[in-house]
């Protein structure tokens, strides 16, 4: 039996003992999950800083300040998130319990991706163990020293049995993939998406895809342009651009092109000094295969700002691109990197057309002071996410669904959408044996009139605002009343 | 007659156009498919006769009256579900508008199935037009005749620019999946889930799958046999047992098969008189290759039959038949039965029966008939389906609030009312900031120090239970 199979197995053999299933036990390893998380972050800025050259500040700024957040959210609400919805009810099981009963599926797999591994790795986690499931984690080998630090410490805090690390790379993963699981979680790109997708229709495995894409900014004439272009800056050379929602592409007017490449340039001299490379804030590129693939997307481009880089370090300065075409090899795929290109559009109605000529993004992002066209680009485009006047602030609002759409993904989570993402929602009605003359209008044989009754009893809705309690019982009482005086005799 | 293609292009065209995301077009197209099912009740009854021997109250309370309480249900709310809802914030987003949008996805494909060939269909077609959506069904084409009525009954009504119907088998069905959708939808059998899934994994496209299984009957306890002998007769012979959620065998005591026996033969004499044959309101397997099978399974059980067993392969006909002693290596537990045969297997214990069903693959729905409600709770607790009935069967499907759906290999996903209007629509999450509080912003800005990081903490984690929580990322 593979490491990956024998991992698999304990931890459904573990889930299957039920231990998870008690909101203690919940709440508890989300408590020791916190504990790591404060009393390791040594060790997970080390890690950062080894595979992305993260700034100290940037360790609980960007990955573990959200993950706290998140735990403090699910320890608080769990109780709520876990208990029995009720519903509304039909005439005929006003008597009955009808409510929707929250459950663990049993087994997730978590894949996370390198560039904000415990943001992304830990993040469905939280789901995951606050749904009361076991789960797999399988962490990026890209970012390889954050992995070894999942792997040597997450054991010590959580139960090593129901949340197992398994490391390892593309083997190690096809491996994983061929075990069933009742849910895999993964974040990256598309095409291993589509290769996990189709490993979990094996098993009929349900699936929530984090994905990317060409996330578009578009930029209106009317617009706070110093504050547009600090947030934009901001958000696109955070993390060396190797954000899944980071602001991909500006669009804007020809006629501003020039004052946005100014004060893009001001603001990442602000952020990051004259020489961004002997800046601690400013991080590198994971790795080489990256680096050349992002110095390969400059081809045919302007460069207006930028363009420094070190093959050796990994290292590539805050760029911007100008009049970039459709057609350029930096519009042809997702650039993940500190390249910025600014194409031109003569209005929002051309740049409306433009990201609807695309795949939908994970985001979207409209700077303008103009409500109406906020409202206008959100209702005719389509996207994961949108921010109006800013970047990357929407991952942060745990009540807002995280999650794509088309190709940037399916599914969601953070807060409760994460717990109700990797639970299954099971319809439950409750009954008595009672009452049974009320049913007999639907036995067969079935005669014309039993029909209208029937018809009016089964279906029709209640909605008990509406109606006083009181009313609603004293018409349910003539109603049995009359129906057992011509039933009764049947 | 358009090839597929020219269908899909069509279809696309018209989402781009924007015509399905007025509210006023969707209330139109959903008024015009309740107007299509009270026009035709009389050919739609006919057709789903012709099918399956549908006795007309079935066909009547399953069929029109779930798919026209679903279209009242959505009509009425339908306003209320297009709102964005608005989300809690914190202190460093309080100036903010958060909010989440319910948007169409675009085409969708629904895939029927031949047991409720007009349910099946036009319940998820109804989610699909109230989210907005252009939908392309496609109904079985074993139940031949409902699939050649939709086919011209939809385009009478329906926006013929939106809303197409595509008719088919197997081969058709691939030819069809090849191509991209935004949603699939599809009801039937694991094995087809499987290359459905498959097919749309090639284009990242979200899928709902409501599959079968083996839908066990626990009856436990104090009970008044009567009285669930009665429901369990119903629920399992209704649709001559052609039901997905139908009780497919019972675990019992000995004890409690003995009482249960005569009580069941009572309730069938009284349902269908003393020859169900002859009684109108007896359905009728679907096809020949469906009898076979059944009959089949019949002859290579090892059970003793003790209720029924007669058939007649000239109509289709088999007797609701109940055996005893069937153990678990019986040919009859080695599927989904989907038939009037209702398989007994006896057990000693509470625990033995619980472990039964959790040694198997997760039904689509689970039923405990017992008069003690800790039996209930019990099985209710231990165990996972899709949905859970007590001291019923069926009956919890028709409850527009409660999500119908599968979990494990009885599928993903789940509708009927809000929940069908959801599974078609992308929730997405929007933030709407302004130009001020820029001041607050520089907290989160290089260079980085620890002091903004420490106001940034406070001013961003939660303080108080119910307050959404933040962070910077």
């Amino acid at each position: 039996m593979s490491r990956e199979q024998k991992a698999v197995e304990r931890a459904r053999k573990a889930f299957l003992t039920g231990r998870s299933q008690s909101l203690e036990y919940r709440i508890n390893q989300l408590k020791n999950l916190l504990r790591f998380v404060r009393e390791r972050q040594k060790e997970i800025a080390e890690g950062l800083k080894k595979d992305l050259r993260r700034s100290e500040c940037g360790t609980p700024l960007y990955e573990t300040l959200g993950l706290e957040s998140e735990i403090n959210l699910a320890v608080r609400n769990l109780k709520e998130w876990a208990a029995p919805r009720p519903v509304s009810k039909s005439m005929m099981t006003i008597s009955d319990q009808v409510y929707i009963q929250p459950e663990p599926l049993g087994l997730v797999l978590v894949i996370g991706a390198w560039n904000y591994p415990w943001a992304v790795t830990i993040g469905p986690l939280i789901g995951a163990i606050a749904a009361g499931n076991a789960a797999v984690i399988k962490p990026s080998e890209v970012s390889s020293h954050t992995s070894k630090v999942m792997e040597d410490f997450l054991p010590l805090y959580l139960d090593k049995e129901l949340y197992p690390v398994v490391t390892g790379g593309v083997t190690e993963t096809q491996e994983l993939l061929k075990q069933r699981f009742d849910h895999i979680f993964y974040t990256g790109n598309g095409t291993v998406a589509k290769i996990i997708m189709e490993a979990a229709a094996k098993h009929l495995t349900p699936t929530t895809l984090e994905l990317g894409g060409k996330s578009p900014c578009y930029i209106d004439k009317n617009c706070e342009l110093d504050v547009a272009c600090r947030r934009i800056a901001w958000g696109k050379y955070l993390n060396c651009g190797q954000t899944c929602i980071a602001p991909d592409y500006i669009l804007c007017d020809p006629s501003m092109q020039d004052r946005v490449i100014q004060e893009i340039k001001k603001n990442i001299k602000d952020f990051y000094t004259e020489d961004p490379k002997k800046c601690l804030d400013y991080g590198r590129i994971i790795n080489e295969r990256h680096f050349k693939r992002l110095m390969g997307l400059l081809e045919g481009s302007t460069i207006a700002v930028g363009g420094e880089n070190d093959e050796s370090e990994c290292y590539i300065g805050p760029t911007i691109l100008k009049d970039v075409k459709p057609d350029a090899k930096v519009m042809q795929e997702e650039i993940f990197g500190p390249l910025l290109p600014i194409l031109t559009v003569s209005s929002a109605d051309e740049a409306i057309k433009f990201i609807n000529e695309r795949e939908k993004p994970l985001a979207l992002y409209i700077f303008s002071s103009e409500d109406k066209l906020i409202k206008r680009m959100i209702a005719e485009t389509s996207s994961g996410g949108v921010v109006a006047n800013d970047c990357l602030m929407h991952f942060s609002v745990s009540s807002l669904p995280f999650g794509g759409v088309g190709n940037s993904g399916m599914g969601c989570y953070h807060g409760k959408h994460g717990f109700d993402n990797l639970s299954h929602l099971r319809g439950c009605l409750i009954k008595k044996l009672k009452m049974e003359n009320v049913n007999k209008m639907r036995y067969p044989p079935h005669t014309a009139d039993k029909i209208g009754w029937a018809r009016f009893f089964m279906l029709k809705h209640i909605d008990f605002g509406s109606l006083g309690r009181m009313a609603m019982l004293a018409l349910m009482v003539i109603f049995v009343a009359v129906i057992v005086q011509r039933y009764y005799t049947d | 007659m358009e090839g597929q293609k020219q269908v899909l292009e069509k279809l696309r065209g018209a989402f781009r156009s924007g015509v399905t995301l007025p509210v006023h077009f969707r209330l139109t197209q959903l008024e015009a498919m309740m107007s299509l099912l009270e026009d035709n009740e009389t050919q739609i009854l006919e057709a789903m006769h012709e099918d399956l021997a549908k006795p007309k109250f079935e066909a009547v309370l399953s069929e029109i009256d779930m798919v026209v309480n679903d279209l009242c249900y959505t009509i009425s709310n339908l306003q209320t579900w297009m709102q964005p809802t608005y989300v809690g914030t914190n202190l460093a987003t309080k100036l903010d508008d958060c909010f989440v949008r319910r948007e169409p996805l675009g085409i969708v494909l629904i895939i029927g199935a031949w047991n409720y060939p007009l349910q099946l269909i036009l319940s998820p077609l109804i989610g699909a037009i109230a989210a907005g959506n252009c939908a392309i069904l496609k109904p079985s084409e074993i139940s031949r005749a409902t699939e050649k009525l939709l086919a011209e009954l939809i385009p009478k009504y329906l926006s013929q620019e939106c809303y197409a119907v595509i008719c088919g088998g197997a081969e058709e069905t691939k030819k069809l999946l090849e191509n991209r959708f935004d949603h699939i939808f599809y009801t039937g059998s694991q094995s087809v889930a499987r290359c459905i899934l498959q097919a749309a994994a090639v284009h990242l496209t979200p899928v709902t799958l409501e599959l079968g299984g083996k839908c066990p009957c626990l009856i436990y306890g104090r009970i008044d046999m009567k009285s669930a002998a009665k429901r369990l007769v119903w629920a399992k012979f209704f649709n001559a047992g052609q039901s997905c959620v139908a009780p497919d065998y019972v675990l019992c005591t000995a004890e409690t098969r003995d009482m249960l026996l005569p009580f069941m033969k009572e309730a069938l004499e009284s349902f269908y008189g003393s020859d169900p044959q002859q009684s109108q309101d007896m359905g009728r397997i679907v096809t020949d290759r469906h009898w076979d099978r059944l009959i089949d399974l019949l002859k290579k059980s090892e059970g003793k039959i003790v209720i029924g067993g007669e058939s007649d392969k000239k109509t289709r006909y088999i007797a609701p038949t109940v055996l005893v002693d069937v153990k678990e290596s019986d040919v009859l537990m080695q599927e989904e039965i989907f038939g009037p045969i209702l398989p007994i297997l006896t057990i000693k214990s509470l625990d033995e029966g619980i472990n039964f069903m959790n040694e198997r693959e997760k039904p689509l729905a689970l039923y405990a008939f017992s008069d003690e409600s800790q039996v209930v709770t019990t099985v209710l607790e231990r165990t996972s389906s899709g949905g859970f009935c007590s001291n019923d069967g069926i009956v919890h499907m028709t409850l527009s609030g409660l999500p119908f759906g599968g979990v494990g290999a009885s599928g993903m996903g789940n509708y009927h009312g809000r929940w069908s209007f959801e599974t078609f629509s992308h929730k997405r999450g929007c933030m709407l900031r302004g130009w001020g509080l820029e001041r607050v912003n520089v907290l989160r800005y290089p260079p980085y120090t620890e002091s903004n990081l420490s106001w940034l903490r406070w001013a961003t984690t939660s303080k108080k239970k119910g307050w959404a929580g933040c962070s910077i990322m």
